[in-house]
């Protein structure tokens, strides 16, 4: 579905490779500053790469703007939830989902719609209500590939369960979509097919959760 | 029904809302005279004989009635002041829907300065609606409302003056005198482009205890247009006041806020916001990535924050 091939931008990453197929479910990982989210944010079109390749189902995507990788069937989760003045939760989802009932994207991430829709993105919500309308927003798209970046921070413990259920759920229902989840959570790597560590801008470790998670340890 | 051509049709709509004969009080005004006036069982509108405007009478207990007066101006070089004074009796609910629209094709420079005073009874509450938009390839489009608000006792005010489009020059003035316990929430939305320019002043003057003021001015500026936001509140007794002013200025605009609060007694609770910037670059980012083009994104943010 996507290749990257050596990917480079500024000194963040070097030269980054591998490949994404529909039914994947990835987890970046890595410490602080390693490039995970600038990887992501070039793989959307939001920073644009020094270097390297960017195929999408085939075709090179390089040149193309956030808008057109959206169209596209790419689809990004901030990390950080982004404020509106009037933007409602409704607008923002009726946005993503084109026009269609939103209420159960609400709803999939633990939202009472009735109680959220008709308010406005702002600060009168709290950080973890904010981030589950952000990955709502995400969900509601029909992408083919999803990244969410660290969608469980801010989300308490007793949501955590229910994130990992919404990625769950995705993966049944939409399999030829693919999904990668930036995130340091085990919970979430251990419901991944593959987990990569980016550390200084490079692949420094790759593989199944089995292979993958005791070298994690090993390192901490 | 009213004789007005399409343009006319359109604005009436674009400005109140109103495409036929509504329920209720109402009076037309179109290029300077009334083409329909009526008066309910409860409020009467009577025009003022000593010079332009009418005069609105709502009796004691009124309920959820609505009164229409818009203006609309197709007329180019017209000028006119109109004064229109409401005396909203005691116990009252009502909802009055005023608002200007302009079509301008000609030469001459269009003007309409509406000045609307109200006298609010005790316990009552009064919904204000005013739009004003102005159209037409022609010389200017100009809308100076004045509304001064004389709030009795326990009674409430809720004003939404917006600025839709198309208006070259206005000089806004709003003020308010506030007894024991009254309160008034005001919301203005403009939005100015061209080379427009907008001068807004609210005054709340909160004289009696347990009075309060909440003040939300939202704007948008584009291209070469002006825009001056002045609040002052004035807390004279035990009293609450809040004013926001946010602003999304674009392109070669220029924006300016002097919000202004003035204590005069030591329990007035006085608050004032004030900001203006431009369309946060991450906001258009996070749509664009939803599938929306950049000009799509930035017309999302700027109608939903007028909204």
């Amino acid at each position: 579905m996507l290749q990257i091939k050596g990917v480079s931008y500024k000194s963040i990453l070097k030269g980054v490779s591998f490949s994404i197929n529909a039914g994947d479910l990835i987890v970046i990982t890595g410490p602080n500053g390693s490039g995970k989210s600038t990887l992501a944010k070039c793989i959307v079109g939001i920073e644009k790469i020094d270097s390297g390749e960017l195929l999408f189902k085939g075709e090179d995507i390089r040149e193309k703007s956030c808008t057109e990788r959206a169209r596209l069937g790419l689809a990004y989760s901030f990390q950080q939830p982004i404020h509106f003045k009037g933007v409602t939760v409704r607008d923002l989802l009726m946005i993503a989902a084109g026009n269609e009932k939103v209420d159960k994207y609400l709803k999939k991430v633990g939202l009472e719609p009735e109680l959220y829709l008709d308010r406005e993105i702002n600060s009168s919500l709290s950080g973890g209500e904010l981030k589950r309308i952000e990955i709502a927003s995400v969900i509601a798209r029909k992408a083919e590939l999803y990244i969410f970046d660290e969608p469980e921070a801010g989300i308490d413990i007793w949501s955590f369960g229910n994130l990992i259920k919404v990625f769950k759920d995705m993966r049944k229902r939409q399999p030829n979509s693919a999904i990668v989840i930036i995130s340091h959570q085990e919970r979430i790597m251990k419901i991944a097919n593959r987990i990569i560590l980016l550390k200084d801008g490079k692949i420094a470790l790759s593989g199944s959760a089995d292979k993958v998670l005791p070298q994690l340890e090993k390192m901490q | 029904m009213m004789d007005l051509d399409k343009i006319e049709r359109d604005l009436m709509k674009e400005v109140s809302g109103v495409t036929g004969i509504p329920e209720g009080a109402y009076n037309f005004r179109v290029n300077g005279k009334s083409i329909g006036r009526h008066s309910s069982e409860k409020i009467d509108i009577i025009p003022k004989t000593d010079k332009s405007g009418i005069e609105i009478y709502v009796a004691d207990g009124t309920k959820n009635e609505i009164a229409h007066i818009p203006v609309i101006i197709s007329a180019s070089g017209l000028e006119e002041a109109v004064y229109n004074d409401f005396y909203i009796g005691d116990n009252c609910e009502v909802t009055i829907i005023a608002g200007c629209g302009i079509y301008n094709c000609g030469a001459s420079d269009s003007i309409h300065d509406g000045i609307h005073t109200f006298h609010v009874g005790k316990n009552s509450k009064v919904y204000y609606i005013e739009k004003h938009c102005g159209i037409g390839p022609g010389a200017k489009k100009i809308l100076n409302p004045t509304t001064r608000l004389n709030l009795s006792e326990n009674s409430c005010a809720e004003l939404l003056l917006e600025q839709i489009k198309g208006v070259d020059s206005t000089r806004r003035l709003t003020e308010a005198d506030l007894a024991k316990n009254a309160r008034i929430v005001i919301k203005e939305r403009l939005f100015t482009h061209g080379k427009q320019s907008a001068d807004s002043k609210i005054v709340a003057e909160l004289k009696g205890d347990g009075s309060s003021v909440d003040i939300v001015s939202r704007s948008v500026a584009q291209d070469y247009s002006r825009q001056k936001f002045c609040s002052q509140i004035i807390g004279a007794a035990k009293c609450r006041g809040h004013s926001e002013c946010d602003a999304i200025i674009m392109h070669k605009a220029q924006v300016s806020a002097e919000p202004s609060l003035d204590a005069q007694n030591v329990d007035a609770e006085l608050i004032h916001e004030a900001a203006i910037g431009k369309i946060a670059s991450e906001q258009l980012i996070k749509l664009m990535t939803l599938g929306l083009s950049r000009r799509q994104a930035e017309s999302q943010i700027i109608n939903g924050f007028l909204k």
